[in-house]
């Protein structure tokens, strides 16, 4: 087998110190292959997105290893890790600087990497590759919708060129109907550019949508992994996987009747 | 309007790509000023706070047109003369015109705010933010140098501080920010604990942005409107902190017309001649006034909590 894009072994982080530690990642591992689009499922708590925060580089107190391309990826956020894994947040409202245009907001990871050439012809470039006009740069966030913020969010994750893209929940706090319409961007960019992704969702229908492969989580430890070709043809083996799938797709029918 | 002037103005390749890119970041920030500006002018008293600031700022530039006699000739046969013709707030003891003190004081009273602002606002934003960002011993050490400045009764560290350095306007100044940086510093650090773990902030840090740059750049703005703020709601408060040097004779030194001085060296004569402290003192109350009215219709505008 080739050597995992990334591979999470005995991810294991506490918050607090002493007595009042609370454990929040238990020995954590998985791998991820390069192209590959891996789903973190599991209910909120459940440790999901602190796996995220902990290969981003947000989180430096974990103990394990985290392994990019076979080599380890230091805790320390350097300029080099940063054009490699690029993060989407959950919540476009809270992702955007609110006095920044979308201009300055791209601007910014280019600045802060010194990267030569045409800058504004690149954020031009990356605001239209998320299907955004190039005239949205001056606009503020506040004046975009949930959904054009997503894709600046998207545009600002990708202006980098990175290789491993962390979703955090892309789509949990858009309408239902502007979530197929990211979806559908994010599956479109991982072809044209062949990135890795690593999306948590609590909605396995997203999850089913885009992954290949997730892990099921709960209280702070992988319960399985599994395939996920489709939400009918997942075969869970764990209990709880059992129960959040009847959840899931009980949630999607009542979704689907309304 | 957006097909209007499609002319490229810089010679850069691509320029036919980012050729109106300078016209669209202006209008951006031109359509952001006109909503705050809207918001402003929306409340009658605040309007009526700019106005009097503005009335003052004319009164200080135009000061040797508006007076009708030097500040500081003395004429001891026109002395204590009551509101008239001839003197409009009448003549002090000296036979100074008093209207022409007063114009002439705006310009003391101005040069102090801004100065004070100039030293405060700079010094109590980044003392905060810092503090804020970095934490850890970096915030406890810059919080318990604050606590210390804070602890002491600002007039008394003031006047402690004239003392030593020997009156004057510039001492009085510069013992005037000492004492008000702390409540800037410390307004600057709460913003910048409730946002440093916005997920925009944690955004430009996993782009890989330094520590200075975080704060410089992102938190910074965001603290720049309620530090505005308070500097203005603090200008009242300045001016009377200098006034009560002036009157204390600590603060601008004598004949400058400075309006606290003319306070004390008025009260002497108060009871026959009134216009000697009214006058300066109305001035005094109007301008701080003006100034915390408009500070309320600042926070208004820029506060975005409020909203």
């Amino acid at each position: 087998m080739n050597t995992p894009k990334l591979l999470a072994e005995n991810l294991t982080l506490d918050f607090g110190k002493g007595a009042e530690a609370h454990r929040v990642l238990r020995d954590v591992g998985f791998s991820v292959a390069d192209g590959e689009s891996f789903g973190l499922v599991g209910e909120s708590g459940s440790g999901k997105t602190t796996v995220l925060r902990c290969i981003a580089g947000q989180y430096k107190h974990w103990t394990g290893s985290i392994r990019m391309d076979g080599k380890v990826l230091p805790k320390e956020l350097t300029k080099e890790r940063c054009r490699q894994i690029q993060m989407v947040f959950q919540d476009p409202y809270g992702s955007l600087h609110p006095k920044k245009t979308i201009h300055s907001a791209l601007m910014e990871p280019l600045a802060i990497h010194q990267v030569p050439g045409d800058r504004e012809g690149k954020v031009a470039e990356a605001l239209e590759s998320v299907g955004l006009d190039r005239e949205f740069r001056w606009r503020y966030p506040h004046q975009l919708s949930g959904g054009q913020r997503q894709r600046v969010a998207i545009a600002r994750a990708l202006i980098l060129d990175p290789r491993v893209l962390l979703l955090d929940e892309p789509t949990s706090a858009l309408d239902v109907s502007i979530q197929a319409e990211i979806l559908n961007l994010l599956a479109e960019l991982r072809k044209s550019r062949g990135l890795t992704y690593i999306l948590v969702s609590h909605d396995l229908g997203v999850v089913a949508h885009l992954c290949e492969r997730m892990a099921v989580m709960q209280a702070g430890a992988i319960l399985e992994t599994l395939e996920a070709a489709s939400l009918a043809d997942i075969e869970p083996k764990a209990a709880y996987t059992k129960t959040l799938l009847d959840a899931s797709r009980e949630y999607g029918k009542a979704r689907g009747g309304a | 309007m957006t097909n209007k002037n499609r002319t490229t103005r810089s010679g850069k390749a691509g320029a036919t790509r980012s050729g109106r890119s300078s016209e669209g970041r202006s209008e951006a920030r031109r359509a952001e000023m006109r909503k705050t500006l809207a918001a402003i002018l929306k409340n009658p008293l605040t309007v009526a706070g700019l106005a009097v600031i503005a009335f003052l700022l004319v009164v200080a530039a135009l000061a040797p047109v508006l007076a009708t006699h030097n500040p500081a000739a003395q004429n001891l046969s026109e002395a204590l003369r009551a509101p008239g013709l001839g003197h409009l707030f009448g003549t002090d003891e000296f036979g100074r015109d008093v209207y022409s003190r007063l114009v002439y004081g705006s310009r003391i009273t101005l040069y102090i705010i801004c100065l004070v602002s100039v030293i405060v606002g700079p010094i109590g934003l980044i003392v905060g933010a810092v503090s804020g960002y970095l934490g850890g011993i970096v915030d406890t050490i810059m919080m318990r140098i604050t606590d210390i400045f804070i602890s002491f009764p600002s007039l008394v560290l003031a006047l402690a501080f004239v003392a030593a350095l020997g009156p004057g306007l510039e001492h009085a100044v510069i013992a005037i920010a000492l004492t008000s940086w702390p409540s800037i510093a410390r307004l600057a650090r709460a913003e910048t604990l409730s946002l440093r773990k916005a997920d925009y902030i944690v955004a430009v840090e996993l782009e890989g942005a330094s520590k200075a740059r975080v704060i410089f750049r992102h938190i910074m703005p965001m603290c720049m409107s309620s530090v505005i703020v308070r500097l203005t709601m603090n200008m009242a408060g300045i001016i009377l902190t200098a006034a009560g040097l002036g009157f204390l004779g600590l603060g601008a030194l004598p004949p400058a017309p400075e309006w606290g001085a003319m306070i004390s060296s008025g009260r002497r004569y108060m009871l026959e001649s009134w216009w000697l402290v009214a006058v300066p003192g109305a001035a005094i109350l109007v301008v701080s006034l003006a100034f915390n009215l408009f500070g309320d219709g600042l926070r208004d505008a820029l506060d975005p909590r409020l909203e």
